[in-house]
């Protein structure tokens, strides 16, 4: 038995690194810096260790050779899930390209909302460090930040040491549309965040007027939303009178059509807002099991998100039609392999195809699929790297046990070899 | 396996061989002396009336690293326009502006380029860096750390800590990012930006600090120089694109007193205020400075027209010219207490008067430095120009006539205010050999790249001597790498994985004591989970590690 600290933590997204892990055997427990979400990440218990055909358990060698007849004579099969590490989405990629398949995110439709804001007229952020010392005013847009990462306010708002901000327990918290699910953003000194609630649907309009006033535009109206436009006025106010404000929001939350126009909009609002002699940057929330990853390593390799095809030789990047879910219901698709090396409960979507699952130990499917091999999982299994949700961060992930898993890499580059062996075969 | 390269026409300024018809002999990767005992040669190749070189080598091109990628994002339109089909041998992948790291390896190499050096590593994003060059097949690679507006090294300026105290924290940072070298961007600027200042000259103080850009110059300099170093302090100077900065520019050389110092894109750093559009070119005071002063070294970040997209650690200069962008988007980021970021697509207009002198002023700056060895060829790739337009770059610097044929299609308030047509100077073969090769690899400290004499690893390069110097450099003939032969007629034939060179000057490892108290207090990574090991370099297989020596230090 081991007591493992310093433990990063790929499942959070925001780049917990001080989790202290004992291992025992295969079996681990997170002693201290746990959270809701990377405790039961970190100590799901291995139940698959033998790859399985049709269902039978076979060896390695069996499933990946049988990975690679079933992707051989396919037209377009789809990489669904692409949630590993950036070895992991390396090896994905090059076998995409030799199998002329489409590579899709499972996070992406959320982050659509962003690439597509982000691709037509950009944006400026900042990163996590920058928040825990530069702060005094967050304002959080339809999400609820605690539940998507339960340590945010503790370990970037609430740290009791900050560089450039002389209080932080003075820092404000405002909810604009959701409200938050706990008491996370209540300061050490019991200040409880300024909440104004409205539904999603109405989040467009509140953002709009928002902007609107920040530019002082004249408002007629008394109230959008449900929210009163003197709160509105003073959310603005506020704006202009921090030294540093942030703006965060998750666009997977943002669950509603064209939600990429509401980033747009926040994102727009925060560049003016430079212009207005003071400083403010956005901190889009991501970063979950592999998806800021699947999109950089897919950026360098191809020049674009990871929502793109390889079908006519060479990347085409298009984040409505290589959506992959589109393309198994439309009956595109011939194939599908499904990566995830995280989650246990992220399994593929039902289909009739040949499929191939490359997932965490743990799965339990509904339809069995033609090939699954249970790989190891990054910051667990093996050594690694991820990205944080402020993109700029790679964090390196560590080997905590001997599980003799493999990594996702070790599979997808054996089943590419093996491709690459039968296609000359020919 | 010894290969035979015979009867070619090198030019190897390392060894002083300036169009001498030589033999070179190859072993084991590396070039080797005629054996003395009995030799079987395993492959000649007839090099007669050939130009050789050796590889080509890139001191300043931002092919990876974080801002590259923002890059990437931003612009799927450019990279529509420049598909990249896969082979049997090469990766598919996109081209253009900001090209995918496969295609940035391969067309390089079809280039004659084995080596390119990222000169923006931030720290905190320097395993991206190194991960995007660990998939750039074929090119050696390397970067050059940037400090200057980190928050660490403000805060020792303000205590006053001492200049070993310095030296250990950069030493430090050089092993933790696996550098070759150390930048700084806007000294001060980029930290300054997220305290709302913006603009910084060279003897403003950033208003919480109260430290100057002068002062962090003056302890970065002389903690690369002190640590022995070879590459001297890379600087991206203060007011980059602002009419007038010349004077800066003039300025931060008197000011450094004499120590080593390379100016980077120093294009951009040239213009002066003068005529009815207050922008004028500085590049003859520029050059006449550079002449006099060998402590400085430069390289130019030539612009040429088209369509790119800059990238830069200059968050506070690249907000500002964000008003700019051609498309009109951009991303600006704040990094981690470390530094930052600025991402704006440009589109350079012959027709426009301030980028038609921009052009000029490169070309200028060029043609009046005297000494090639401490001049090099850049576009900063992609800011001036994406790098796949040096051939062009190089005719106009070979061709004198071709050069006033362009000249003659700017916006002509431009050409009269540039000297350029009465420029008589034309590069030599030599000359470019100097630039682009033995010169870079001096200055950047490889011991054993950037020459054709024994001991130096066979990356070499055979062009067809061609009157048209575009098209020459365009399409050489041979590219081997490490004494494999990657490309044939400017195609690839073959890929590999080249190295990643670094140093590691010594520290005092009781750095760490103050590293780890700040990074515990204020920072969102434990120490030890921020430094790379050499593992993450090598583990998948691709990576190596090429150590090359600091220099004694007194």
């Amino acid at each position: 038995m081991t007591v493992i600290s310093e433990v990063p933590s790929p499942f959070c997204g925001i780049g917990t690194d001080d989790l202290t892990i004992k291992v025992d055997g295969v079996t681990l427990a997170v002693l201290e810096n746990g959270c809701a979400v990377n405790t039961p990440a970190f100590e799901l218990p291995i139940t698959d260790t033998s790859a399985r055909v049709d269902g039978k358990e076979v060896s390695l060698d069996v499933a990946v050779a049988k990975a690679a007849a079933l992707l051989k004579n396919t037209s377009l099969p789809v990489f669904g899930g692409c949630a590993t590490d950036v070895n992991g989405m390396r090896a994905l990629l090059a076998l995409a390209d030799r199998s002329g398949a489409v590579v899709d995110n499972i996070n992406f439709t959320g982050a659509r909302n962003n690439f597509l804001a982000l691709q037509d007229s950009g944006w400026i952020n900042t990163t996590l460090a920058e928040v825990k010392n530069r702060c005094d005013l967050l304002l959080v847009v339809g999400t609820d930040v605690e539940a998507f990462a339960p340590r945010f306010f503790e370990r970037y708002l609430w740290n009791p040491e900050s560089m450039f901000v002389a209080d932080t327990s003075q820092r404000q918290v405002i909810y604009l549309g959701k409200a938050p699910s706990g008491s996370a953003s209540t300061s050490p000194n019991g200040q409880t965040a300024l909440v104004h609630t409205c539904s999603n649907e109405d989040l467009p309009a509140v953002v709009s007027v928002l902007r609107a006033l920040l530019k002082g535009q004249p408002i007629r109206a008394q109230s959008v939303g449900g929210i009163a436009i003197a709160d509105l006025q003073s959310i603005a106010d506020k704006l202009k009178a921090a030294k540093y404000s942030v703006v965060t929001w998750a666009a997977g939350a943002l669950a509603y059509a064209h939600a990429e126009l509401t980033v747009q909009m926040v994102c727009e609002m925060v560049k003016e807002i430079n212009n207005m002699n003071t400083r403010s940057a956005g901190l889009p929330l991501a970063g979950k099991e592999g998806d800021q990853t699947a999109n950089q390593v897919c950026g360098w390799t191809t020049g674009y998100p990871a929502r793109t095809r390889f079908s006519r030789g060479y990347p085409e990047y298009d984040p409505f039609l290589n959506d992959s879910n589109v393309l198994l219901q439309s009956g595109e698709a011939d194939a599908l392999l499904w990566v995830h090396a995280f989650n246990a409960k992220s399994v593929p979507p039902v289909t009739n195809l040949p499929s191939i699952v490359v997932g965490r130990s743990g799965m339990v499917f509904t339809k069995e699929p033609d090939v699954f091999i249970p790989v190891g999982t990054p910051g667990i299994d093996h050594a690694g790297h991820a990205y944080r949700m402020d993109n700029v961060v790679a964090i390196r992930l560590k080997k905590l046990r001997d599980s003799g898993l493999p990594s996702t890499a070790d599979v997808l580059n054996a089943i590419e070899q093996a491709l690459g062996e039968a296609q000359h075969a020919n | 396996m010894l290969i035979k390269l015979t009867g070619g026409t090198v030019y190897d300024p390392a060894s002083g061989v300036d169009g001498v018809q030589q033999d070179i002999y190859i072993q084991h990767g590396q070039i080797i002396n005629k054996p003395t005992a009995e030799f079987k040669v395993d492959k000649e190749y007839d090099l007669t009336g050939k130009v050789v070189m050796s590889g080509a080598i890139d001191m300043h091109t931002h092919i990876g690293g974080g801002k590259g990628n923002i890059a990437r994002t931003l612009l799927p339109e450019d990279h529509r326009a420049d598909p990249v089909y896969r082979s049997d041998i090469t990766r598919s992948g996109c081209g253009h502006a900001m090209p995918s790291t496969f295609v940035t390896g391969y067309r390089y190499a079809e280039m004659g380029y084995t080596a390119g050096f990222e000169p923006a590593v931030l720290p905190i994003n320097a395993r991206q860096a190194h991960m995007e060059m660990g998939d750039i097949p074929i090119l050696d690679k390397g970067g050059y750390v940037m400090l200057g507006s980190d928050d660490y090294l403000l805060r020792m300026l303000t205590a006053k800590k001492d200049q070993k105290a310095i030296n250990d924290y950069v030493a430090w940072t050089i092993h933790s990012a696996k550098a070759i070298g150390v930048k700084v961007v806007n000294p001060g600027g980029i930290n300054a930006f997220k305290f709302n200042q913006r603009k910084l000259d060279l003897d403003e103080q950033n208003s919480h600090y109260g430290v100057t850009p002068r002062d962090i110059l003056q302890v970065l300099a002389t903690a690369v120089k002190e640590l022995g170093v070879p590459h001297p302090l890379h600087v991206h100077g203060c007011n980059l694109g602002v009419p007038g900065n010349v004077n800066t520019t003039l300025d931060t050389i008197q000011g450094i007193g004499g120590l080593p110092m390379h100016l980077t894109h120093i294009q951009f750093h040239s213009y002066g205020t003068e005529g009815d559009l207050k922008f004028s070119s500085g590049a003859a005071q520029i050059a006449e400075a550079i002449n006099k002063n060998k402590n400085i070294t430069i390289d130019v970040g030539q612009i040429l027209f088209g369509q790119t997209v800059t990238a830069s650690g200059d968050s506070m200069r690249q907000h500002a010219n964000s008003k700019l962008a051609s498309p009109n988007k951009f991303v600006c980021m704040d990094i981690e207490c470390d530094a930052g970021c600025g991402v704006v697509p440009f589109k350079y207009k012959d027709q426009n008067f301030v980028n038609a002198l921009q052009w000029a002023i490169g070309l200028e700056t060029f043609l009046l430095v005297d000494d090639p060895w401490r001049i090099f060829l850049t576009t900063d790739h992609p800011n001036g120009a994406p790098f796949t337009s040096y051939p062009h770059l190089i005719r106009l610097l070979m061709d004198r006539s071709f050069r006033n044929d362009m000249l003659a299609t700017i916006h002509p308030e431009a050409q009269k205010m540039t000297t350029l047509a009465s420029i008589e100077r034309e590069y030599t073969l030599q000359e470019i050999a100097i630039m682009t090769r033995a010169g870079a690899a001096k200055l950047i400290g490889l011991k054993d790249r950037g020459g054709l004499s024994a001991g130096n690893w066979a990356d070499i390069t055979v062009y067809t001597n061609d009157a048209d110097r575009q098209k020459m450099f365009t399409k050489p003939d041979y590219v081997f790498k490490d004494g494999e032969l990657v490309v044939v007629d400017g195609k690839v034939v073959h890929t590999k994985w080249g190295t990643t060179h670094v140093v590691r000057p010594d520290f005092d490892p009781s750095v760490e004591k103050g590293l780890k108290d700040y990074f515990d207090r204020y920072l969102t990574m434990k120490l030890g989970n921020f430094k790379i090991s050499d593992d993450e370099i090598t583990e998948n297989g691709r990576g190596s590690i090429s150590v090359h020596p600091v220099r004694a230090v007194s």
